[in-house]
C-alpha cells in the first residue's frame, strides 16, 4: 500500500490549467444552454404540429425563426470563446468521427436551413410574401422552388426537424460527456440529461410567450414529463457515480457534500426541477390561473445546471484524487 | 502497433532526478515556450509521517499516449499522431477550442498567447535529426532517455526491461509513453 501523501508540489502555473482548469467560462454555459432552448423548442413546436395539427398561437407562426436567432446568439457566445476565431471555418474542412465537437459543428449547421423551411410553413402568406421580399432578384426562382417544397412536403420536414432538435440537444451533453480526463462528465447520462433539459427550457420559453389555453395545457403536460424525467437521470447520474470507482465516487462527491453540493441542490433541483415541477401539477390539478414565475424558474435551473456541471468538471481530475 | 513501426517513449528516474529543472529551463529556450508557460514541468511528492518520509522527485510532460483523448476529441484535426507515435498540434489547423485540454488526463497543454494550443513535441525536429530532446540532453542526471519502444535494442528498451516502472494516471486508458523509474 501506498504511504500517505504528504504534499506535493508542482512547478507548472499554466495560465488556465493551473491550479484548475478555467478553460471554459460564461460563454460555453450561455451556448450549452441557448442551444438545448433552440432544440427544444424545435422538437416540441414540431412535434405539437405532428400531432394535433397546425397550432394556433402567435408564436408558433415564427418559432422557427426565433429559435434561429436564439442559436445565432448562442453560436456568438461560442465564437467569443474561441482563442482563434479567425480559424473557425477549420470546423468545416472535415469531419471528425469520434469528436462530438465535429458532430456538434455539422448539426448546427443542419440547423439552420432546416428551421428556415419549417418557418416558411409555418408563415402566413403575408409573412411569405415578407419573406421573398428580400430575397434578391436572381434567387427568387430557387426561393419559389423552396417555399414549394416547404409547404407541401410539411410532414417530412417537421420530422426532420424533430430529430435535428434531438440531435442538437444529445449533442450539447455528450460534448461534455465524453471526456473521459473531467471526471465530473464521465457519463453518457449527460447525452440524455441535457436533452430532456432543453426539451423542457424550451417549453419554458413557448410558454412565456403566452399559448392558447389548449396548446398551453399540452406543452405544459409535455413539460411535466421532461422535469420528471430530469429528476430520474439526475438521480441515475449520482447513483452511476456513487456505486462507481474511485474517480466516478470523486464526481458524486461534489454533489453529495462536496464543495457544489449547496448550489446545485437549491438551484438546480429544488429551484429549477422540484418547485416548477409541483406548480405544474397543482396548477393543471386544482384549475388556479397560469403564472410566468413556473417557466422562469425552468429557466434559472437549465442555465444553472449547465453553468454549474462546466464548473464542477473542470474542477475534477484525476491528480485531484488523493 | 505492429513492430516495424516506430514507437517513442521516454523515461524518467525519478531514483536520480534531483528536481534541478534543468529540463524546464532548457525546453523554453529551444521551443520559444513564452513567459509563464511551460511544457515540462517537477513534480515532487513527499509520503509518509515524520521522521519517516520519503520523497519523489519527476520531470513530467505530455504521455504522447498511445490512444490520445486529445487527439479523438479534435474537431479539426488539428491534433494529430505524428512518426513515432509522438502527439502534435498543427497550429494552422487549431481553431482554439480547447477540447483537447479538457480531454487531456495530465493537464499537459496550454493555449499560446498566439491563440493555438501547445505542447511537449518530444522534440521531434531535433529527433529527426538524430539529436536527443533538449530536456533529454541537457539533464546532469542522466535522468531521462528517449528512445523508440518498439526496437528491443534501443536504450528506452533495455531500460524498461531492466528496472521496475510505473506511469502516471493508467486508469485514464489512454495508454502514456512517459515511464517513470522507481
Amino acid at each position: 500500500m501506498n504511504t500517505t501523501l504528504l504534499e506535493s508540489v508542482t512547478t507548472r502555473a499554466n495560465h488556465l490549467i493551473d491550479p484548475g482548469l478555467a478553460i471554459w467560462g460564461w460563454q460555453i454555459t450561455v451556448y450549452l444552454f441557448l442551444g438545448g432552448m433552440v432544440a427544444g423548442i424545435l422538437s416540441l413546436s414540431a412535434l405539437l404540429e405532428l400531432r394535433h395539427g397546425k397550432p394556433s398561437s402567435p408564436i408558433f407562426r415564427t418559432a422557427p425563426f426565433v429559435a434561429l436567432g436564439i442559436l445565432s446568439l448562442g453560436m456568438g457566445a461560442l465564437f467569443l470563446d474561441l482563442e482563434y476565431p479567425f480559424h473557425v471555418w477549420r470546423f468545416y474542412t472535415r469531419f471528425q468521427l469520434a469528436s462530438p465537437m465535429s458532430w456538434g459543428s455539422w448539426i448546427l449547421v443542419a440547423v439552420y436551413p432546416a428551421a428556415f423551411v419549417f418557418g416558411l410553413g409555418s408563415l402566413d402568406d403575408s409573412g411569405r410574401s415578407f419573406v421573398r421580399s428580400w430575397v434578391p432578384k436572381n434567387l427568387e426562382g430557387l426561393y419559389d422552388r423552396v417555399e414549394k417544397h416547404a409547404i407541401e412536403r410539411r410532414r417530412e420536414i417537421l420530422t426532420g426537424v424533430f430529430f435535428i432538435g434531438l440531435g442538437l440537444g444529445v449533442y450539447t451533453g455528450l460534448l461534455l460527456g465524453t471526456m473521459a480526463a473531467r471526471l465530473q462528465w464521465n457519463s453518457a447520462l449527460l447525452g440524455p440529461l441535457f436533452l430532456v433539459s432543453g426539451l423542457s427550457t424550451g417549453a419554458a420559453f413557448l410558454l412565456l410567450t403566452g399559448l392558447h389555453e389548449e396548446e398551453r395545457k399540452r406543452i405544459v403536460r409535455w413539460d411535466v414529463n421532461a422535469i420528471g424525467t430530469e429528476l430520474v437521470l439526475i438521480l441515475l447520474m449520482l447513483i452511476g457515480f456513487g456505486y462507481g470507482t474511485e474517480s466516478a465516487r470523486f464526481a458524486a462527491s461534489n454533489f453529495l457534500g462536496g464543495p457544489y453540493t449547496p448550489v446545485f441542490w437549491s438551484l438546480v433541483v429544488v429551484l429549477g426541477l422540484v418547485v416548477p415541477l409541483l406548480m405544474e401539477a397543482v396548477e393543471a390539478k386544482r384549475h388556479l390561473p397560469f403564472t410566468l414565475v413556473t417557466p422562469a424558474l425552468v429557466l434559472v435551473g437549465g442555465l444553472a445546471l449547465r453553468a454549474i456541471l462546466l464548473a464542477a468538471g473542470q474542477d475534477s481530475a484525476f491528480r485531484l484524487i488523493p | 502497433m505492429s513492430a516495424s513501426k516506430k514507437r517513442y517513449a521516454m523515461t524518467v528516474d525519478t531514483r536520480t532526478c534531483v528536481g534541478c529543472k534543468a529540463c524546464v529551463l532548457a525546453c523554453k529556450s529551444e521551443n520559444d515556450v513564452p513567459d509563464g508557460f511551460c511544457r515540462d514541468w517537477i513534480v515532487e511528492e513527499v509520503r509518509g509521517e515524520f521522521p519517516d518520509l520519503s520523497a519523489e522527485i519527476r520531470s513530467e510532460r505530455c504521455n504522447h499516449c498511445s490512444d490520445a483523448p486529445c487527439v479523438s476529441v479534435c474537431p479539426t484535426g488539428a491534433s494529430n499522431i505524428a512518426e513515432g507515435g509522438v502527439v502534435l498540434v498543427t497550429h494552422g489547423k487549431c481553431t482554439g477550442c480547447k477540447a483537447c485540454i479538457a480531454g487531456c488526463p495530465y493537464d499537459a497543454r496550454y493555449v499560446h498567447p498566439k491563440g493555438y494550443v501547445d505542447k511537449c513535441t518530444f522534440c521531434l525536429h531535433r529527433v529527426q535529426k538524430g539529436l536527443q530532446p533538449a530536456c533529454v540532453g541537457v539533464c546532469p542526471t542522466g535522468t531521462l532517455t528517449l528512445g523508440d519502444r518498439n526496437d528491443p535494442a534501443s536504450a528506452v528498451s533495455q531500460i524498461l526491461r531492466k528496472r521496475k516502472s510505473k506511469v502516471n494516471h493508467p486508469e485514464s486508458g489512454a495508454d502514456p509513453n512517459v515511464f517513470f523509474l522507481v
